[in-house]
């Protein structure tokens, strides 16, 4: 069980709670699931406190809480949005996001670097979102970061996980550090993937709050993500280019092989 | 839904003058009840969030989020609003992507029902400046439109005649009202009363350009910022409407302005040459399950939690709510409970 700054969870489905029909259907899909972590935006929603009513259906969840920093783009931005998010759920942990290109959502790692070192020096426990970089990775534990978060796909995209060479290799070079994929991931078999590989975790939100059934669809990540570390913690085979055959062919009648003509 | 039996003489005493009080005190006139408004603000809407809606009236379009309940009710909104306060346009709904977002088209189409797909060709015979700018899109002819600011002033105007009294600039305690049933449709401001209440903030703008012309609401999808247009008379476009979980009533945003703007713009490049005629915010009042609610406590009925679908279901609520208000014991569907 990966220990995620001293927190460990049955169920490592670290669900946003952005964009769901309603909060009501929110909550549902929270308890499907039965994720132990949800993600909440500040940004936007952080107009003078004026989002008090939805935080406190996010507190009364009954689940941990992941502030994010979504949204920013600058080191200042995403510090800011940290310690408001701290004295707002009265938690240390935060997602830290500094977004670098606005049409593919992928992250500022050098602004990344930066902010984590200052918040994690400010006491946090930071969760960067991140690339698959390794390098990158290596300087956000330096800074301080105790848990990685590299993205499968661009957030929101759905298209999984776009580069599993430079994951497992990520998987590799970081053998015990907790490692989540954070965005990207559309389908429950993603997610899977991602825990065979040995990953610890999936953080993500669109997949399922824009499904058709956002609650069952919820369980479906639950159920993908079990069997994805069950199947990682078994040991699987290795893929090979022959056939084996699992039945063994001694003693039963069988025909010799044709040979070409000499 | 059958109409409620009229009791004459019932006094009835409607608080809030936003859309939910006006088509509610519209239902209860009807039924023969003496109805007294009493609004905070100095006018019809100056206090209400109704005054920025976009005023479409779309069952099926908004079943992309909404639950069933909004579907099935919103259907009779169209002629409730035509008989009462006449300026419907019927003309239906257009929805596009541009072409690097054709899966939101796909996702909205799996969600909704009560559409056609239609190509280019079809988009331009539809909204001719429209020719060109999508290859496809979906066309929910069964939809319409109105003007929301002209609709709840013909609500008002229309009660005043038919003997109803509305007093403005009334801020009014509900317990020192005299009435056998008290209606409060004060929207976010019975917060105080109904704990599950939340606002999300909504932001518009209202731009005026003659160099495009548009027939009806276009709804344009896009993975962050979906946003519709929703054209007015004398060249007055609505573009709206950000939705924030927040109470706050006020103050645009400039990433607001920004996405309204560029929606705007990326329907048709006339827009940048409109004229920003009006920036507008307030609070949408919603319950969790973002369904409205009737809730009756003795003598008062809260109708409130209309969300974003204040013009599509407030005929069907205020139904409700007369059903309610003249038979106690009447259990309309969206009652939620019936605590003393």
């Amino acid at each position: 069980m990966a220990s995620f700054y001293g927190f460990e969870p049955q169920n490592p489905l670290f669900l946003g709670t952005a964009q769901y029909p309603s909060p009501a259907i929110l909550a549902e899909a929270v308890k499907r699931s039965g994720a132990e972590v949800v993600t909440v935006s500040l940004r936007r929603e952080s107009a003078g406190g004026a989002g008090q009513a939805f935080w406190a259906l996010i507190r009364e969840l009954g689940v941990k809480v992941l502030p994010n920093t979504a949204g920013c783009h600058t080191i200042k931005e995403a510090v800011t949005t940290a310690q408001m998010a701290r004295e707002v759920f009265g938690t240390d942990w935060i997602k830290l996001e500094v977004i670098g290109e606005d049409d593919t959502l992928q992250p500022d790692v050098i602004a990344l670097v930066e902010a984590a070192r200052i918040l994690a020096d400010d006491g946090f426990k930071v969760f960067p979102y991140t690339t698959e970089d390794l390098v990158v990775g290596g300087r956000l534990l330096d800074a301080g970061c105790e848990v990685l978060m590299p993205w499968g796909a661009p957030i929101g995209s759905g298209r999984g996980l776009n580069n599993p060479y430079g994951l497992r290799s990520m998987r590799q070079h970081f053998p015990d550090t907790p490692l989540v994929v954070d965005a990207g991931i559309g389908l429950p078999s993603h997610a899977a993937q991602a825990m065979e590989m040995g990953y610890d975790g999936i953080l993500l939100n669109t997949a399922v709050a824009k499904a058709g059934d956002p609650a069952a669809m919820a369980e479906a990540f639950a159920l993908a993500i079990r069997a994805g570390r069950q199947a990682f913690a078994a040991q699987p085979i290795e893929a090979r280019d022959m056939a084996a055959p699992s039945t063994p062919v001694m003693g039963k009648a069988f025909l010799a092989r044709k040979t070409a003509p000499a | 839904m059958t109409a409620a039996r009229p009791r004459p003489g019932l006094k009835v005493t409607v608080v809030g003058a936003g859309v939910v009080g006006l088509a509610c005190a519209t239902e209860l006139l009807a039924c023969g009840a003496e109805v007294t408004v009493h609004e905070r603000g100095p006018r019809v809407g100056a206090e209400a969030c109704s005054w920025y809606a976009g005023g479409m009236l779309a069952p099926w379009c908004e079943g992309e989020s909404a639950e069933e309940p909004v579907i099935r009710l919103g259907q009779r909104a169209a002629d409730w609003w035509e008989h009462h306060a006449g300026g419907v346009d019927r003309n239906g709904t257009l929805v596009v992507a541009p072409s690097r977002d054709r899966s939101e088209l796909r996702r909205f189409g799996q969600r909704t029902s009560h559409f056609e797909e239609i190509d280019g060709e079809a988009i331009a015979g539809l909204e001719p400046d429209l020719a060109g700018r999508f290859s496809r899109g979906l066309f929910f002819a069964g939809e319409g439109h109105l003007n929301p600011r002209k609709a709840i002033t013909a609500l008002a105007e229309r009660l005043v005649s038919n003997g109803a009294v509305i007093h403005f600039d009334s801020a009014v305690e509900l317990v020192d009202l005299e009435a056998d049933i008290i209606l409060d449709c004060r929207g976010l401001a019975a917060r105080e009363v109904l704990p599950d209440l939340r606002g999300v903030k909504g932001e518009m703008l209202l731009l005026r350009s003659h160099e495009i012309r548009l027939s009806r609401p276009v709804r344009l999808l896009h993975p962050r910022i979906p946003l519709y247009i929703v054209p007015r008379a004398d060249g007055l476009f609505m573009v709206g409407a950000t939705m924030i979980e927040s109470g706050e009533r006020s103050r645009i945003s400039a990433r607001a302005m920004l996405e309204l703007l560029g929606a705007a713009y990326a329907l048709h490049p006339a827009f940048a040459e409109a004229e920003v005629v009006e920036i507008g915010t307030d609070a949408r009042p919603a319950f969790p399950d973002n369904l409205p609610r009737l809730t009756r406590r003795g003598r008062v009925i809260h109708v409130n939690g209309l969300y974003r679908h204040g013009f599509l279901l407030s005929p069907a609520m205020a139904q409700m709510a007369a059903e309610t208000a003249l038979n106690p014991q009447a259990t309309p569907e969206m009652l939620h409970d019936l605590a003393a």
